[in-house]
Parts: structure tokens; C-alpha cells; sequence
């Protein structure tokens, strides 16, 4: 694996030379000289709009982001990060509530299933950024002054499904002889549901947690695109592509996947303890 | 007193028919027959879901710049069917399916390549699924400038998200034959090629639907944010950012129904030719 991460670090490095090469040409042409190829690789590197920024250029910019700056400051990606980051806790929690719920009322409720989770399945194929500038006018008519609440909403729209369809499953996964052997010991449906479907779903629930978690970023940071945000990752792209700044947009952009990255891992620490706390052999 | 409407008889008879409805689903899910009442049930739903929110717009006056009513956005959807066909034409069949057939079509040679050699195998699962979950969305400001404002940035946009999830699957199908399946093709003396196209392939389809299931609906959301930073005066993702900021709320709300609809149609139709390539998959037989 270490070996493809420096494989793609010498493709981009090639690319950016190959890309960025015209520019230094054309600035050569203009000045009337001419340039040998071992003076253009090095002004391929460190121009400071350049059609592809080389990797340390932008490392150097995310380091800039995050330790450059007072942590409060507008141009501190620990500050956009953190917001998008709240928008992000928000809908996944907000996703999750409303997937389990869902998912619980679908499992016991037969119209339920007929009705809704076919609507379910049909959200999703619905393209979200087609919703969300909506979804702002909406909650702002309602009163709702905080920017927060809609890319909350967007990024649980995204991330409620994963969860739902995995609940279902799990609610459903105990076999017909363990419900057979709770009815005998005359267990109610509510026994039933705490006993036996909500342990037997657990798996399945962490499963579609680290779905549902690179889901509410994506939806976060989409969130931020078209609601004319000022803060946040999303927004910070917007910012780098309206000013013409390659080196924020793609500092931003690494964020944002250090951010998933993260995300995932922290997902997963969870799953592993729960899982080590009900018991299951790892 | 804000909850009190202005017509209570709007509100009153959406109610009713929403009720009617709903016992009329409840009946039909109490009934163990599939088939038609299966189908009828989610439209009926949805049928609801309608005469609910025209109910409510008209009991409550609710300005049409917040919320227009269903059958004012039926009106307009009428009124604007050329610009709505040439916003489609733009984002869905020239952003979106292009990107989606260059995208697709580039994964599963890529899978093909990377499964003879174990070293990429290795190395490239743990990358691809990692850069599958990141937000990639966020490259599409990156794109739009390098490939300009019309189609052609949506696309490329378009390729890049659809790539790693097709991928990702697709390296998954192709190790999806089993030991005893590949021998026998062993036995035969069946070459690679053979064995790919007789065995592996289509032991792999049921992995790349899956994938290609998922990145119908990330095309769409990939061709439409990549409107979101430049595009010509046409599209989907143009015309609602530019109606949101004259209040044109009802086109807005008619563009999302041009959405949604390209957006099931698009999942339906590779969920169909899924059901014609796969049929002796056990998830196809119920």
C-alpha cells in the first residue's frame, strides 16, 4: 500500500510538471528566452496559481491552514473544518434517529413497508443538490436564522438510508427458532423487540454507521455549496474557485478527506469497543 | 395564532383523502398477495403526500415564494417543457451519461488490469476504498477549471465520482468465482481469456450492478454541483441556483421533479438491465 501511495505521489509530481509546463513556456516566449527542461521542472513547482498544484505545495497550504493561523481565524481550516464538522455531527445524528425509527416502525408496521420504503429507495435516487438551495428558502421562511439546520438536514437526508436499510435487515435477522423460543417463554412484542431484534441488529447497525458517516460530510459539504455559505470546507472551495486560488480549493479539499478519514476511524474505534462490550469474540 | 388556517375546508378535506388513503393502504398490506396491490400501495403514498401538501398551501395561503402548491409546479412544468428538456439534455444526457459510460467503462477495464497482478490488487483496494469514501464532490471546482464552463467539466466531474465505487466492486466481482469453478476452467485447458470471459465476468456481474447502482445516483448529484461553479446558460444546476435568486420558486420545484424523475429513471433502468444480466442471482429470485 505504501508503495501505491508513492506511486501516485510520482504520477501527480509528473503532472504536474506536464500541466503546469505551458504556463512557463508561455511566459518564456513572452520574455523572449528560451528554457531548457531542467529549468522548467523546477517552475513547475512552486508557481502560485498553478494549474496542478505539486503534492508539498499543498501540503505546505494545509499546514498553513491548520497551524499558521490562530485556530479562530477565517483562514484556519481547523475553523471551516469545525463547522462543517457540527453540520456533519448533526445530520448523522439526525440520520441516524430517523433511519432507526423508520426502520423500527417498518419491522412492525406491515403498511409501513409497502408504502413508505419504496419511497425510501426513490429519495436516494433523487439528486440532493437539486433540493438543498429549497431546503434553505424553506427553513428560512420557517425562522430558522442558524445556517446550520439546513446542512444539517441535507447531510441526514444523505445519511439516514444506510442505516435504515441495514436495520431493517438486523431487526429482522433473528431466526425463526429464537423467535420461536421467546414465544414460548410467553415474551410480549415489546420483549420481544429489546431481547431479541434491537441485540441481534447491532452488527448491522455499526456497519452502516461508517456509511452513514462518509455520507453526512459529503452532505455537509454540498450543503455549503449552493446555500451561499461563508464558512466551512465546502464553502472555502467555493471561495478558492471564485477567486481563482487553486492551493485553497485543494487545501480544502485534502481537508475535507483527512476529515472522512478520520470520521471513519473514530466510527470504527466505536464499533470494535460496543462489539467488545456485548461480548462478541473479535 | 399562526396555526389556525385561513380555509379549514382545504385543510379539512386534505385530511380526509389522506386518511381515506391510508386506510385504503392498510387494507391493501393486510392482504399476503403480491403483484399489483404491492405496486399500487407506494403511489397511493405518494398520492397523499400530494393532496396533503395542496391542502395545506391553500388552507394556509402559504406564499408561492416559500412553498408553491403541487399543481401550480404541474402548471409550470407544462408552461417551460422546452427549457426543461434542454436543461436535461444538458446535465443529464451530456454531463452525466457521458461522464457515467467514461467512468464505468474506464473502471472495469482498470479492474480487469489491476486483477492480474496481486501487487496492485494489494495496494490499490485499501486506496480505492478510502478515496471511494472521501467527499468528491470537491474536486469539482477543480475540474470546472480545467476544462471549462460547458459539458465537458461536468463529465470529467462525473467520471471521477462514478470510478472508485464501480471499481472498488468490480475488483471484488472478479474474485467472486469460486476455487473449485476456476480449476474446473483449469481442467478444460480454458486460457485467460477464456476463463475470464466464460467464468470471472459474469460472476462479476451481481458486484458491478451493485456498483453501478451506486454511482447512477452520484452521476446526477456530480453533473449538477459541477453547475454549481460555472456552467453556460443552460442545465439544471444553473437554473436552480439562478430561479432560487429571482424567487422562482415553482420553477425551482419543477426542475427537482425533472430531477427526481431522470434520477429513478436512471436507477430503473440499471436496476432492470440488472434483473435481464443476472436473473440466476439468488437476490434476483424471490
Amino acid at each position: 500500500m505504501l508503495a501505491v501511495v508513492a506511486l501516485i505521489l510520482a504520477v501527480w509530481y509528473a503532472a504536474a510538471v506536464w500541466m503546469n509546463a505551458p504556463w512557463v513556456y508561455d511566459q518564456a516566449v513572452r520574455a523572449g528566452e528560451t528554457v531548457t527542461l531542467a529549468e522548467i521542472v523546477p517552475a513547475t513547482m512552486g508557481q502560485s496559481r498553478p494549474v496542478l498544484p505539486a503534492p508539498h505545495q499543498v501540503a505546505a497550504e494545509v499546514w498553513k491552514g491548520v497551524a499558521g493561523q490562530a485556530v479562530t481565524s477565517k483562514r484556519s481550516l481547523v475553523y471551516h473544518g469545525w463547522v462543517t464538522l457540527q453540520a456533519t455531527l448533526y445530520g448523522f445524528v439526525l440520520g441516524i434517529g430517523l433511519g432507526v425509527a423508520l426502520a423500527v416502525s417498518i419491522v412492525r408496521f406491515r403498511v409501513m413497508e409497502v408504502s413508505v420504503m419504496p419511497w425510501a429507495v426513490i429519495s436516494q435516487t433523487i439528486p440532493i443538490v437539486a433540493l438543498a438551495p429549497m431546503i434553505v428558502v424553506l427553513s428560512n421562511a420557517a425562522g430558522i436564522e442558524d445556517r446550520m439546520v439546513p446542512k444539517a438536514i441535507i447531510s441526514a437526508y444523505l445519511s439516514f438510508f444506510p442505516v435504515l436499510v441495514s436495520m431493517v435487515k438486523g431487526l429482522r435477522s433473528p431466526d425463526q427458532m429464537q423467535i420461536d423460543q421467546l414465544r414460548t417463554w410467553y415474551a410480549s412484542e415489546a420483549q420481544m423487540f429489546w431481547k431479541l431484534r434491537l441485540p441481534a441488529s447491532m452488527p448491522f447497525f455499526f456497519a452502516s454507521l461508517k456509511v452513514a458517516i462518509a455520507a453526512s460530510l459529503v452532505g455537509a459539504i454540498v450543503g455549503e455549496l449552493p446555500t451561499g455559505a461563508i464558512e466551512g470546507l465546502g464553502a472555502r472551495m467555493l471561495i478558492g474557485s471564485q477567486f481563482g486560488e487553486p492551493l485553497i480549493m485543494w487545501a480544502a479539499l485534502f481537508a475535507a478527506a483527512a476529515l472522512a478519514g478520520a470520521l471513519i476511524l473514530i466510527v470504527g474505534a466505536v464499533e470494535r469497543l460496543a462489539r467488545r462490550r456485548m461480548g462478541v469474540p473479535a | 395564532m399562526i396555526w389556525v388556517p385561513l380555509h379549514p375546508g382545504w385543510l379539512l378535506g386534505a385530511l380526509v383523502i389522506w386518511l381515506a388513503l391510508w386506510g385504503l393502504n392498510i387494507r391493501l398490506a393486510g392482504q399476503a398477495g403480491r403483484g399489483r396491490a404491492m405496486a399500487a400501495a407506494p403511489v397511493l403514498f405518494g398520492l397523499a403526500v400530494l393532496v396533503l401538501w395542496e391542502g395545506v398551501v391553500r388552507a394556509y395561503e402559504v406564499p408561492p415564494v416559500i412553498l408553491p402548491a403541487p399543481s401550480a409546479i404541474a402548471v409550470r412544468i407544462a408552461g417551460a417543457l422546452p427549457v426543461l428538456w434542454g436543461d436535461f439534455i444538458q446535465t443529464v444526457i451530456k454531463g452525466a451519461l457521458t461522464g457515467y459510460l467514461i467512468g464505468a467503462g474506464a473502471a472495469v477495464v482498470v479492474a480487469v488490469l489491476i486483477d492480474r497482478s496481486p501487487f496492485l490488487k494489494a495496494g490499490l483496494l485499501p486506496v480505492g476504498n478510502f478515496v471511494a469514501a472521501l467527499p468528491i464532490v470537491g474536486i469539482a471546482p477543480i475540474l470546472v477549471a480545467w476544462f471549462g464552463f460547458d459539458w465537458h467539466s461536468k463529465a470529467a466531474v462525473v467520471v471521477v465520482m462514478v470510478f472508485f465505487p464501480v471499481l472498488v466492486n468490480m475488483v471484488a466481482g472478479l474474485s467472486a468465482s469460486e476455487r473449485m469453478q476456476r480449476d474446473l476452467m483449469a481442467t478444460w485447458g480454458a486460457s485467460y481469456w477464456q476463463a475470464l470471459f466464460k467464468l470471472r465476468l459474469p460472476a462479476a456481474l451481481p458486484f458491478l450492478f451493485n456498483g453501478l447502482k451506486i454511482a447512477a445516483t452520484l452521476a446526477l448529484i456530480g453533473a449538477i454541483v459541477a453547475e454549481f461553479f460555472g456552467s453556460p446558460t443552460m442545465g439544471m444546476g444553473f437554473r436552480i441556483s439562478t430561479e432560487v435568486g429571482r424567487l422562482g420558486m415553482d420553477m425551482v420545484w419543477a426542475e427537482i421533479a425533472v430531477a427526481a424523475l431522470a434520477g429513478s429513471a436512471f436507477y430503473g433502468v440499471i436496476a432492470g438491465i440488472e434483473r435481464r444480466a443476472t436473473f440466476w442471482h439468488p437476490s434476483q429470485r424471490s
